[in-house]
Parts: C-alpha cells; sequence; structure tokens
C-alpha cells in the first residue's frame, strides 16, 4: 500500500471505531503523542508511589497499614503495565526511565504536593484516584489497542482505591475533633490541585485537539473536570466536609455544579519544576536509581557468567 | 508464669518478629533499584505483616483481657517487644536487606513447617499459610543473594560486609525461653533446636553459591526474647506508633 493508503486504512478504522495495533501503520504524530501520553501515565504511576509511600511507615493500624502497602504496590504495577504498552510503540523502557529521571518527561503535577497528614491518604485515594479514574474510564475505549486493555484493568484496580480512600475520609469525618480536623485540611489543601489534574481548559490545551481527532481522548478536560465536580460535591456533603470554594452553586439550568477557576498561575509553576515536592519526588527516584546502580551492574554480571557456564 | 501467659508470649514473639521485618521491608516502597523489586518488596512486607495481624489476633484471644490486634502492635514499647534482634536492623543497601531476608526466610521456612504440626489448630493453621508464603520468600531472596555475592567485585564486597554485620544475631533467631519448653511438650510450640543444624545446612550452601564466607569469630548477641533491643528498635517504634499515640483511643 502506498502512503495515501495507509494514512486512509488509518482514517477508516477510527472512523468505524476499530482499535490500532502495534503492527498496524499509524501516522508519526500519532505514535509520538501516545508514546507521550502512555509514559507520561506511568510516570505518574511510578512518582505517585512516593507521596503515599511517605505513611507507610506511620499508618495508623495494622488494617490501614496493609491496605496502603497493597495499593502502593497496585501503583507500581500500573507504571509496570504502562511501561510495556508504550514499549509496543517502539521505545524501551530504558529510554522512558531516562526520560523521567533527565526531567525531559512529565508526571502528573499532583504528586509534587506534600502528604502531610494521615488524612491526605484519604483525599489522595477519593480525589486524585476519583479524579483519574474519569480519565481512565474514558480511556478504556482509546484507539490504540494495548492502551485500552491497560486501562480496563486498571481502573478495576482503581475504583477500589477511590473507595478505601473515600473510607479513610469517611472515618476521619465521623471520628474525634482532630481527626475531622485533618480531613477537612486535606481536603482543603487537594481540592484545587485535583481540578487541574484534568489540565487547562479546553481553550488553552495545546494537545488537545490531535487526542480527540485521534480519538486517543473522547471527552475534553473541562468535561472530564465538570462531571468529577458534579460527582464529588454530594459525596463530601454526606460525610459532612466542605469544599473549599465560595463559587461552588448548584446550576438547575445545566443540571451541574458552577465553580471556581483553579489557580492556572500556580498549576504552570508546578508544571515546570516549583512545586512544593518538585525536586523531592524526581530527587527520591533519581537516588533510587543511583543507590541501585550496583544491584544491576551485579545482576548482569551474574547473568552473563551464567551463560558462559552453560556454554 | 501461667500456660496462658506463655502461650500469649510465645505468640508475640513470632508476630512482632514478622511486623518489625516487614516493616523494614516496607520501607523500600518507592526506593528499590528497580520497579519490579519495589513490587517484590511489598508484596513480601505485606504477606509479613498479614502473618502478624492474623497472629496478634489470636493472641488477643489467648490473653482475654479485650485488647485488640492493634494495642498490641501499637501501644507496647521497645522493652515489650519479642521480635529477634535481625528483624529490627536498619534496611542497608539492598543487598543488605535481602540477606537479612534470606536468612529470616531460610528459618521461617524451617520454622513454619514444624510449627504446621502445632496441636494447637489455630497456630497450625496459620503456619500452614505461612509455609508457603515463606517458601516464596525464600526463593527470591536466596537467588538475589546468590546474584549480588557472585556478581561484580563490589556487590560481592558489600554482600561480605553485610554478612559480618548480620551474622552475629543468628543466634537469636532461635532463642527460646525456658517456659516454652513446656509448650513443647505438649506439641503446641516448636523446639527450635530441632532444626538449627537444617537451618545452617541450607544457608550454608546459598552462602557458598553466592561465593561469601560465614565469618568464624562474631560474637553473638542476645536478649530479644528479654526485650532487650538493639537501638534501632525504639526509633522503629517511634516512628510506626507515632500517629496512633497521636490521638489515642479513636478508630481509624
Amino acid at each position: 500500500m502506498d502512503a495515501t493508503a495507509l494514512a486512509a486504512n488509518f482514517e477508516n478504522k477510527l472512523a468505524k471505531n476499530e482499535n490500532i495495533e502495534p503492527k498496524d501503520w499509524m501516522p508519526d504524530n500519532y505514535r509520538k503523542h501516545l508514546i507521550r501520553q502512555i509514559s507520561q501515565h506511568a510516570h505518574s504511576e511510578v512518582v505517585g508511589m512516593l507521596p503515599e509511600g511517605n505513611w507507610i511507615t506511620r499508618a495508623p493500624s495494622l488494617r490501614r497499614k496493609m491496605v496502603l502497602l497493597a495499593k502502593v504496590q497496585d501503583e507500581g504495577g500500573h507504571g509496570l503495565y504502562l511501561y510495556s504498552a508504550a514499549e509496543t510503540l517502539g521505545i524501551s523502557r530504558e529510554e522512558l526511565l531516562h526520560q523521567l529521571l533527565s526531567g525531559k518527561a512529565k508526571y502528573s503535577s499532583i504528586f509534587n504536593y506534600p502528604t502531610l497528614s494521615w488524612a491526605d491518604m484519604g483525599a489522595i485515594g477519593w480525589l486524585v484516584d476519583g479524579a483519574a479514574i474519569m480519565n481512565q474510564v474514558m480511556l478504556q475505549r482509546t484507539s490504540y489497542g494495548p492502551y485500552a486493555r491497560a486501562m480496563v484493568r486498571i481502573c478495576k484496580e482503581e475504583s477500589f482505591h477511590q473507595r478505601q480512600g473515600y473510607e479513610i475520609m469517611s472515618v476521619l469525618a465521623a471520628g474525634s475533633p482532630e481527626q475531622k480536623a485533618m480531613a477537612q485540611d486535606a481536603l482543603n489543601r487537594f481540592w484545587w490541585p485535583t481540578l487541574m489534574m484534568f489540565g487547562p481548559s479546553d481553550a488553552n490545551s495545546a494537545n488537545s485537539e490531535n487526542a480527540i481527532k485521534w480519538k486517543i481522548k473522547r471527552e475534553s478536560n473541562d468535561q472530564l473536570r465538570q462531571r468529577f465536580v458534579n460527582q464529588t460535591i454530594p459525596q463530601a456533603e454526606l460525610i459532612g466536609l466542605t469544599i473549599p470554594d465560595a463559587q461552588l452553586k448548584w446550576n438547575e439550568a445545566k443540571q451541574g455544579y458552577d465553580f471556581g477557576e483553579p489557580d492556572w498561575e500556580e498549576f504552570n509553576q508546578v508544571i515546570h519544576g516549583n512545586g512544593p515536592c518538585n525536586k523531592e519526588r524526581l530527587g527520591a527516584r533519581l537516588k533510587a536509581h543511583d543507590d541501585g546502580k550496583w544491584v544491576r551492574e551485579a545482576a548482569a554480571a551474574y547473568a552473563s557468567k551464567r551463560k558462559l557456564v552453560a556454554a | 508464669m501461667n500456660k496462658q501467659e506463655t502461650l500469649f508470649n510465645y505468640i508475640l514473639r513470632i508476630a512482632d518478629s514478622q511486623l518489625i521485618l516487614g516493616h523494614r521491608l516496607s520501607e523500600w516502597t518507592g526506593h528499590g533499584p528497580m520497579l519490579e523489586e519495589e513490587l517484590a518488596s511489598a508484596n513480601t512486607a505485606l504477606d509479613l505483616i498479614g502473618q502478624a495481624n492474623s497472629l496478634y489476633a489470636y493472641a488477643t484471644q489467648v490473653e482475654g483481657k479485650g485488647r485488640t490486634e492493634d494495642d498490641l502492635a501499637y501501644l507496647r514499647s521497645e522493652r515489650e517487644f519479642f521480635n529477634h534482634l535481625l528483624s529490627e536492623q536498619p534496611r542497608g543497601d539492598f543487598g543488605f536487606s535481602m540477606l537479612r531476608q534470606m536468612l529470616c526466610d531460610a528459618f521461617d521456612v524451617l520454622f513454619y513447617s514444624a510449627l504446621m504440626k502445632s496441636s494447637d489448630n489455630t497456630l497450625s493453621g496459620i503456619a500452614a499459610k505461612a509455609y508457603k508464603e515463606s517458601q516464596y520468600h525464600l526463593r527470591h531472596s536466596s537467588s538475589w543473594t546468590e546474584r549480588l555475592g557472585d556478581g561484580t567485585e563490589e556487590s560481592h564486597q558489600r554482600m561480605q560486609n553485610s554478612l559480618n554485620e548480620l551474622w552475629r544475631f543468628t543466634d537469636d533467631l532461635f532463642a527460646m525461653r525456658a517456659a516454652d519448653l513446656e509448650l513443647v511438650n505438649t506439641g503446641i510450640a516448636v523446639d527450635t533446636s530441632s532444626f538449627r543444624e537444617a537451618w545452617f545446612k541450607q544457608v550454608s550452601e546459598v552462602l557458598e553459591r553466592a561465593t561469601l564466607t560465614i565469618p568464624t569469630h562474631a560474637f553473638m548477641q542476645k536478649g530479644s526474647l528479654e526485650g532487650r533491643h538493639t537501638e534501632h528498635l525504639g526509633y522503629l517504634l517511634a516512628e510506626m506508633q507515632s500517629l496512633h499515640r497521636a490521638i489515642p483511643g479513636v478508630k481509624w
């Protein structure tokens, strides 16, 4: 097939909502867009292990300790599936890791905020995973097959995480005055950064247009953000917590909430490395990588010795 | 000490060791040499803390004073903890953690396989599940011990240093109270001396494949059964228990 026919075939598949598979022809920009998006997603899972990992050794009960450990382990597992999905597009895991550690690749900005209390484990599960699910449910229908399939499994685990997070928050909100204050404080700190997770408003989102055209994304940032707000407000009310937004108001006509604008200047600062924990998060991954160098070298040396013995 | 107290303390010894070892291992989450190993460490830590949780639950029943699993884990001080000294040592480098794990896993496999035959049904049930888990753990920690011991010059030296550091705590793994013999005689508890040689043989084989040498002049440290620990345990508990103790008596 010539280039025009290949492109037509690709467009045709998209039009029929058929998945694009690794061996199919695809436009270079589609491939690049996917590598960027899937690897960012993988990096987010891996860097996302750190803010929650921060509380594993201090979790306040054995049950909470085990659930948190299992959750962080799931996130690492999601990172692995996603790196594998990205590899099907012709990039190696080493290269992806290098992009993360050199600061070239991005990860979700939310993980550049610190976890200052136990209630943050609740807020992250409830809000951050809740927001991630909005995106990921949509991505189960994304046009690239391996990514869509990875999302199906990830979504199942994420919704479990979200319920766990909400449960942490509801126990705290119904607890002692100190616990309730802890829960409200976590909501106050995580609310706006969570809304920013959906990305800039559609009008200002550089990558959105192509993503929608190629059916990588099927809904806009603003649509997803609105759905998240609509879903979350009643959940907060149910456990007696207050969303820190004075402009929040039910809008009968649109059957949804009107809400305030996140501070996009803060968003830009965090994206450009100036969030409260950017240095710590990347620093922790770099340190783990450097500290592990002798281990990886030894494993490789051992493997090549075995090969010699076998030969 | 009556029989009930003896059994209670006996269970705590096992539970505390698994909790503290699991806690140390969980510290690797997010900081391992490769993502796969972070998952493996978390997985093993979960198994160990799960074992501790089941054992504490049983201990609270045996004690019958209305304490909970969390009371036992979060409201005792270091002098009341009976975990073995190996478990509480700081995680060190990855090789140190894997080597310590191998020494403990080899013990667990033999210990649990004996405890599976306990006349106490709860203990034998917990042991049966834990036995399977510890076999997986041992396979994993042995293979890392081997790879790192027989890897590069640097890794070999690091592992030999770790072994020199850890070996002095290995006698303490096998420590038993005089009162425990009564439980051994009634078929409830395991006599650790019965598998001491088997442990040494197994560990020696792994270390030999790893080209590591067991130190011959290590002075053996003891004391965990009397709650005399190394200084590290106090800090571990201070961290682990801080939030639970900060707001007493609430639900989490």
